[in-house]
């Protein structure tokens, strides 16, 4: 089952699907946890494109991620941790000035005041050189963590510049997923959509199929994404996947316009559809609660 | 003597298999060929127009690095290789205007390389 979804019907079928999804919710940031109940939250961050020079999609492009740290760090309760999921630094064909716009966003995020704070290539980090540069400033391209009965999978579809995952990082899925019980809570962060968002403006993961054939016998399975530039939700089957909003500008829906490009920067409403989002997670349920959150309070 | 002719066959059919993957050579055939070259970032043509059902022969190639060449609305795609043709023969069998685009990331403006396949009666 692979279908298109609105806001209304995502909140039904995530919530009889076991997911609890919610956005724009006040006060539940400031909500005691309840004795021995695993939840956490965590902040997801995309498309901060590090670099990019565009003064009609963002004039404010030099300030907005430092913004962004800081609207982070006045959060009402410190996450758990924080994860990028790609896009970190804009594209250049220059090794020396990739490596350099690398260097200034890790100065700049090492202002997060939240001690684990993890990392994910996009195409603009990772597709001219495979990785090279990414790897050397941010680690590994894809990877495993557990955080409170939560099992991670960081994907790489960004490393290889056909924008597939490849047999052997399906390969490690498979062998990391057949390790887990088939009720395991599990949320896969990746830059891409790994389903066909719109083939059209190339919004998809050539062989994310064979990575959502793995993960459907999971019952609880969460995709957190970016690339996209804007706040999408999406159901594959049982698995949601949810597009987190850009830090640089944001795109318009698919198939909006006959063109994919930056949404113009609206003056009077500056950093419109932009922003960040805070995940808050039951590991108990496998419910996610997303609260979208500005890149300044209005 | 039997192995060996297991072997010509063998070779025989892998010939006849890559000529259907890549298309049929555009001597060899009467639909009209279409040459498609691509670079940094851009096709030489923004727009390609073809009749419904009318067979084309795509021939792509890429005058600087590898690109790519996606038409998903007809499920077609293919690299764009410096120094190398790949051709695609196909019909189109629906009117409309298609996008294609560069499907492997060459830099900043891979976004924008594209065009339009417009397919008329």
């Amino acid at each position: 089952m692979d279908h298109k979804i609105d806001r209304r019907d995502f909140l039904k079928l995530a919530g009889l699907g076991g997911a609890v999804f919610a956005s724009g919710l006040s006060g539940w940031a400031q909500a005691a946890r309840p004795a021995g109940a695993q939840e956490f939250y965590f902040v997801q961050l995309s498309d901060t494109h590090w670099g990019f020079k565009g003064p009609k999609a963002n004039p404010d492009a030099a300030n907005t991620l430092k913004k962004a740290v800081a609207a982070v760090n006045s959060l009402e309760r410190k996450p758990d941790f924080v994860v990028f999921t790609g896009d970190l630094t804009h594209t250049t064909d220059d090794p020396k000035i990739r490596r350099a716009r690398m260097a200034e966003f890790r100065d700049i995020v090492s202002a997060l005041n939240v001690k684990d704070v993890r990392f994910m290539p996009g195409e603009h980090d990772a597709s001219l050189d495979r990785g090279e540069a990414y790897q050397e400033f941010f680690g590994k391209l894809n990877y495993t963590f557990d955080h409170q009965g939560v099992h991670f999978i960081a994907l790489d579809n960004v490393s290889d510049p056909k924008a597939a995952l490849g047999e052997a990082q399906l390969a490690w899925l498979k062998q990391d997923l057949d390790q887990k019980r088939k009720d395991a809570p599990i949320v896969v962060l990746t830059h891409r959509p790994l389903f066909a968002l719109y083939p059209q403006w190339d919004w998809a993961t050539r062989d994310g199929a064979a990575a959502i054939d793995l993960l459907l016998p999971h019952k609880n399975v969460t995709v957190f994404y970016g690339h996209i530039h804007q706040e999408h939700h999406h159901m594959t089957g049982h698995i949601a996947h949810h597009a987190a909003k850009s830090l640089i500008f944001p795109l318009p829906p698919a198939g909006s316009v006959p063109k994919r490009g930056p949404v113009p920067w609206d003056a009077n409403a500056p950093y419109k559809g932009m922003g960040f989002r805070a995940v808050e997670a039951d590991a108990e349920k496998a419910g996610y609660r997303i609260d979208e959150r500005p890149v300044v309070k209005g | 003597m039997r192995t060996t002719i297991h072997r010509w066959w063998a070779t025989l059919f892998l010939w006849v298999a890559v000529l259907g993957m890549t298309g049929t050579p555009a001597a060899a055939t009467d639909a009209p060929v279409i040459r498609l070259t691509a670079k940094k970032f851009e096709y030489d043509r923004r727009e390609i127009v073809l009749k419904k059902g009318v067979p084309v022969v795509l021939e792509i190639t890429s005058r600087d690095r590898m690109h790519g060449f996606n038409l998903p609305d007809f499920n077609l795609r293919a690299d764009a290789v410096p120094g190398v043709v790949t051709r695609i023969r196909f019909t189109p069998d629906k009117t409309g205007r298609f996008v294609f685009f560069c499907d492997i990331f060459c830099g900043d403006g891979h976004e924008t390389m594209g065009g339009t396949v417009i397919v008329k009666d």
